[in-house]
């Protein structure tokens, strides 16, 4: 197939009705959009395998010890005997689940699915600036996805250390079964999901910077644009991290050099490893770990400043405020990750600094979220799924934002680290607003992508499932951590041996927390068979279902390559103006000229 | 639970019929040439209201959990630096409860009152740099108060302890905790993980415990269990023994391993000074119970023998990690006893407990021990009851040789 050139000014007619073979056009595709949809349908898959996971081990939490056939149904007679899950296999799918959902859904995902599909399209370019690049960092991914999925299936079981892989118990076979091929597997495909990140992410940048439309100035840039820009120089910057940490790592369990292990002795057997540090891991995983959350929800927040503009008919109140803090984050990011640590023996005033980064990094997200509460002031909301899943961003936003508070003050996260109040914590802000911000953003460029409609009451269904039973998981979880309740742990009976009252409160909320988890994952049946029906069989979209000002919806409906036929559209405003005073509608898309006396907003 | 699966199906069939019916109602309504973007104006408002509704609804589901189990396992702090904590924790709750409910709110009612109305256009506002100073300020303020205030309690939290706290050390391996009391001294012995056999499973350096361990690594246990370096070598250079090539190699490797080990153990020995014995003798070690003796001041330090454990102990508001490699400290005053909370708490039952808060392995969740905080005198009690590591390793280490030497399971490693 032609490799595209990406003049910004040429015509591309010609592309537009060559002939594409099968695999060119569905497999190995250069397409943005095509790459998009694959991102997409993987995403998707991971996210169901993992959310199945995630039911497994609720279950587990809830009736422990209970047999159970939804169990020996899943895991066999192998992990789950008699219907009762192992101890090591709760570990593995513990760590699968947050590896899925943290790296395949939610980095792979969000920014795999949204800045392919919205990069090109609202900076009025016909494809990436790498369409061979693009395409070699989707199969990567997909190739990493296949070996993480496999893990799940060996003698061995899978990686069983925590989505963070501590050494020293990653490191030793000896230390748990978990750390032998499941962790070889792990590594390898992780070692992959970076390569494929990285050239992701380096296109991205490239293709934002170079091939910008006419009028397209970094400062009439959708919001969206900007937090995939800002989200892929982080990764760049820190995927490299944690592609050393993995590395050495390795070498630690292959090479049988000494950077994490120091005078160890596992299972009788006497280690010669002296002098390395099980502490320079962390501080190398966070060093990418704590940038990932954020890679993670700059997209969401800017999918969702588009949507809230959009079906508020408002412009986004404070767009340069809001550039400046996608900036400030992405920059703060950095220095805040010893906050994963302040228990680790790291020295305490070094946690004091950290400490104060971290609050530091509260300032520009209160900043966005009063930003986004004044969108809706004085509105005219249409609420569209998208736009719900768009408010439910910012409500679980606040809520995992302000527990964050907590967490960053030392002093206070000494009684609650590696407790629920923790996963509570980063499932609010991962679980429900990084997710509800792919959702919002699912729903409003569906038709985009597919050139067809999803339906709206199968998405309302959708998301009042996913909005209760997610705030039904996660609101008890952070009572179950502050009354003390350590997270992976494979059974809370313990609690019986010391505290009846504790143990039953944990069981009572675990109980609940189950239930709403099953609910949620129900909810998400809605959707996928909404998803898939509209794919086929969903009303054509028009033009520009939603009214939008950017650029991606002056493309025709059904889906050209180099994305608009003739010339790229020119722009000539901000992508905000929606009711502006004087204008017939109220909305004027960015390539409509300025009229006579028009001021640029 | 083959009921429970029952329920699951319903359900999933269930909502599977009712969104083909959604999908019924949907196409009847088609027919009305209603588009799918075309938000009615019925159903924008009932989301708006749901959302209020919602809104409403998550308030009170935390309402009801902070009454119902806010406090219920953590209760009060009893320690000293935790009564702190809880003070510190209070406060930053009430900002944040204050914050949560005032911006959710906020954006509960928006969505709320400014649903979509027809004929009303919405107010063109693109930004207004007062605003926006106004909430860059505040959040500033709060948080330079909140990260003052807590910078205060970490710092006096993390400070080094004063000269009379009793040092404890707590050592973890998978799964289980020792507790080391110094014994009158004060002193805990030094350690090294090289000198660990059978009887010093905390790898205490003494004179003796140093050529047990050389002694251990040179000949192995005497019922052949694990080979030192001379039987294995031995071994390999008898002719008559035939191996395999994997089995030669793991040998050899084991006995360049043990050579290695030993030669370190031999220098540690060489430069040992014995007057310091006497502090390791007279340690005491208990992997049972933690005794601790209320209003005293203790310093802890912490080891790990094999992964990065972590001790929890959520009544003192204290944690720290125990990483291989690495001693770690934390200090704290117990200040109320086992006896009076447990009628504080009304829980006849109750224990206070160090529990595993760092993935350690299968049996991670169930790595624990029992605290005790009691008085002087019931302290003095227990520990006499106890016998001391000198006695404990000589009698057993002479007891034992020459004939059976040092028993352990201990295996010099392949790595
Ligand atoms: C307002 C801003 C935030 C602050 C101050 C904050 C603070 C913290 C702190 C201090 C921890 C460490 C807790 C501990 O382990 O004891 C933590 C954990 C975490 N946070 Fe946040 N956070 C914030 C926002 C976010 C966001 C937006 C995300 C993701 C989208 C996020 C994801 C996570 C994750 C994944 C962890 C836990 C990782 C683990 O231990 O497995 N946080 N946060
Ligand atoms: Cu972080
Ligand atoms: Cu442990």
């Amino acid at each position: 197939m032609a490799a595209l050139t990406h003049d910004t000014n040429g015509h591309h007619e010609a592309h537009a009705h060559e002939d594409e073979g099968f695999v060119s056009k569905y497999i190995f595709s250069y397409d943005h959009k095509m790459i998009s949809k694959q991102y997409l349908i993987t995403a998707i898959f991971m996210g169901i395998v993992a959310m199945m996971l995630s039911i497994l081990f609720r279950i587990q939490l809830a009736w422990p010890g209970e047999s159970s056939d939804f169990l020996s149904m899943f895991l066999g007679e192998r992990w789950a005997p008699g219907g009762i899950m192992k101890e090591n296999m709760y570990l593995g799918l513990v760590t699968i689940h947050g590896t899925i959902m943290v790296f395949f859904l939610l980095t792979g995902g969000l920014s795999g699915i949204f800045s392919n599909l919205l990069i090109p399209f609202q900076i009025g370019a016909r494809d990436m600036a790498s369409g061979f690049m693009n395409m070699l960092s989707y199969w990567l991914f997909f190739i990493s996805s296949i070996i993480m999925l496999t893990s799940l299936f060996i003698e061995t079981g899978p990686a069983m250390g925590g989505w963070t892989i501590y050494p020293p118990l990653s490191a030793l076979p000896q230390a748990i079964e978990g750390s032998g091929l499941g962790m070889i597997l792990w590594l390898s495909s992780m070692a992959i999901f970076i390569a494929s990140s990285l050239m992701g992410s380096l296109n991205y940048i490239v293709t934002v910077l170079n091939l910008r439309t006419k009028g397209m100035t970094m400062s009439r840039m959708p919001l969206t644009v900007w937090a995939f820009f800002i989200t892929a120089i982080i990764g760049v910057l820190s995927f490299p991290v944690l592609l050393s940490a993995v590395l050495l790592l390795t070498m630690d369990r292959v090479l049988g050099t000494s950077f994490y292990l120091s005078d160890i002795i596992i299972n009788g057997e006497m280690l010669e490893n002296h002098g390395g540090s099980p502490v320079l891991y962390q501080h190398l995983f966070w060093f990418l770990g704590h940038p990932e959350v954020y890679i993670v929800l700059l997209p969401a927040l800017g999918l969702s400043s588009e949507v809230i503009s959009t079906n508020s008919r408002k412009p986004i109140f404070g767009y340069r405020a809001m550039i400046g803090s996608l900036i400030a984050i992405g920059f703060l990011s950095f220095i805040v990750w010893a906050h994963h640590m302040f228990v680790t023996g790291m020295n305490p005033f070094l946690g004091s600094v950290f400490v104060f980064t971290t609050l530091l990094i509260t300032i520009p997200s209160a900043v966005k979220v009063f930003n986004y509460l004044t969108t809706l002031w004085k509105g005219s909301l249409i609420f569209t799924p998208a736009m719900l899943f768009a408010v439910g961003l910012v409500s679980s936003f606040i809520t995992g934002g302000v527990t964050g508070i907590i967490l960053a003050d030392s002093a206070l996260d000494i009684m609650v680290h590696d407790t629920y109040f923790v996963v509570a914590h980063f499932h609010v802000v991962m679980g429900l607003s990084a997710v509800f911000g792919m959702f919002a953003g699912v729903y409003h460029w569906f038709p985009r992508m597919y050139g067809r409609m999803l339906n709206t009451r199968l998405g309302y269904l959708h998301f009042w499932m996913t909005i209760i039973g997610a705030y039904g998981v996660f609101f008890p979880m952070h009572f179950v951590g502050i009354a003390g309740a350590p997270r992976r742990y494979y059974d809370n009976s313990v609690f019986n041996e010391f505290d009846t009252v504790a143990h039953d409160m944990i069981f009572d909320l675990n109980v609940i927390i189950t239930y709403f988890a099953i609910f949620a994952a129900i909810g998400q049946g809605v959707f996928l068979f909404n998803f898939f029906y509209s794919v086929f069989r969903g009303p054509k979209s028009v033009q520009n279902p939603w009214k939008s000002n950017t650029l991606e919806w002056t493309s025709p409906v059904e889906p050209i390559h180099g994305n608009w036929h003739g010339e790229l559209p020119t722009v000539h405003r901000w992508p905000y103006d929606y009711s502006k005073p004087g204008a017939e509608d109220d909305f004027i898309p960015q390539n409509v000229p300025l009229k006579d006396g028009e001021e640029e907003h | 639970m083959s009921f429970k699966l029952v329920v699951l199906l319903v359900i999933v069939l269930g909502t599977l019929a009712i969104a083909q019916l959604i999908r019924l109602y949907e196409h009847s309504y088609k027919l009305r040439g209603r588009r799918e973007e075309d938000i009615p104006n019925r159903d924008n408002k009932l989301n708006a209201n749901a959302l209020l509704v919602f809104g409403i609804a998550l308030f009170a589901f935390f309402i009801w959990l902070m009454a119902k189990y806010g406090y219920t396992s953590r209760g009060e702090a009893a320690s000293l630096h935790g009564e702190n904590v809880d003070w510190l924790f209070d406060i930053n709750f009430i900002i944040i409860f204050a914050v949560f409910f005032l911006t959710n709110g906020v954006l509960f009612w928006f969505s709320f009152k400014y649903v979509r109305k027809p004929g009303v256009k919405a107010f063109f506002f693109t930004h207004s740099n007062k605003l926006e100073l106004i909430w860059t300020v505040i959040p500033a303020i709060v948080l330079a108060f909140i990260i003052i205030m807590g910078l205060k309690s970490w710092n006096d939290i993390m400070a080094p302890s004063e000269n009379q706290a009793i040092n404890v050390e707590i050592f973890s391996e998978q799964y289980k905790w020792t507790a080391r009391y110094p014994g009158s001294d004060n002193k805990l012995g030094g350690f090294d993980y090289k000198a660990t056999t059978g009887n010093n499973p905390l790898a205490i350096i003494t004179t003796a415990t140093l050529d047990t361990a050389i002694k251990y690594m040179e000949f192995g246990t005497d019922d052949g269990s694990v080979l030192g370096m001379s039987l294995l070598e031995e071994k390999l250079n008898n002719p008559k023994n035939m191996f395999i090539p994997k089995d030669r190699l793991k040998m050899e490797k084991e006995l360049d391993s043990k050579s290695r080990l030993v030669r370190l153990l031999h220098q540690m020995r060489a430069r040992h000074d014995s007057n310091k014995d006497v502090n390791a003798y007279d340690d005491v070690l208990e992997t049972d119970t933690l005794h601790l003796i209320v209003d005293r001041d203790y310093e802890f330090t912490f080891r790990a023998k094999d992964v990065i454990h972590s001790a929890y102990m959520p009544h003192f508001r204290l944690q720290m990690n125990t990483v291989p490699g690495m001693v770690t400290r934390f200090k704290m005053r117990p200040t109320i006893t086992t006896e009076e909370i447990r009628k504080r708490r009304n829980n006849p039952t109750f224990n206070y407990i160090i529990l595993c808060n760092k993935v350690c392995g299968s049996a991670h969740y169930k790595m624990k021990m029992i605290v005790v905080v009691e008085t002087q005198a019931q302290f003095d009690k227990w520990m006499s009851t106890k016998k001391n590591f000198g006695t404990t390793f000589l009698t057993k280490a002479e007891a034992a040789a020459p004939a059976e030497g040092v028993v352990s399971d201990l295996q010099v490693a392949v790595n």
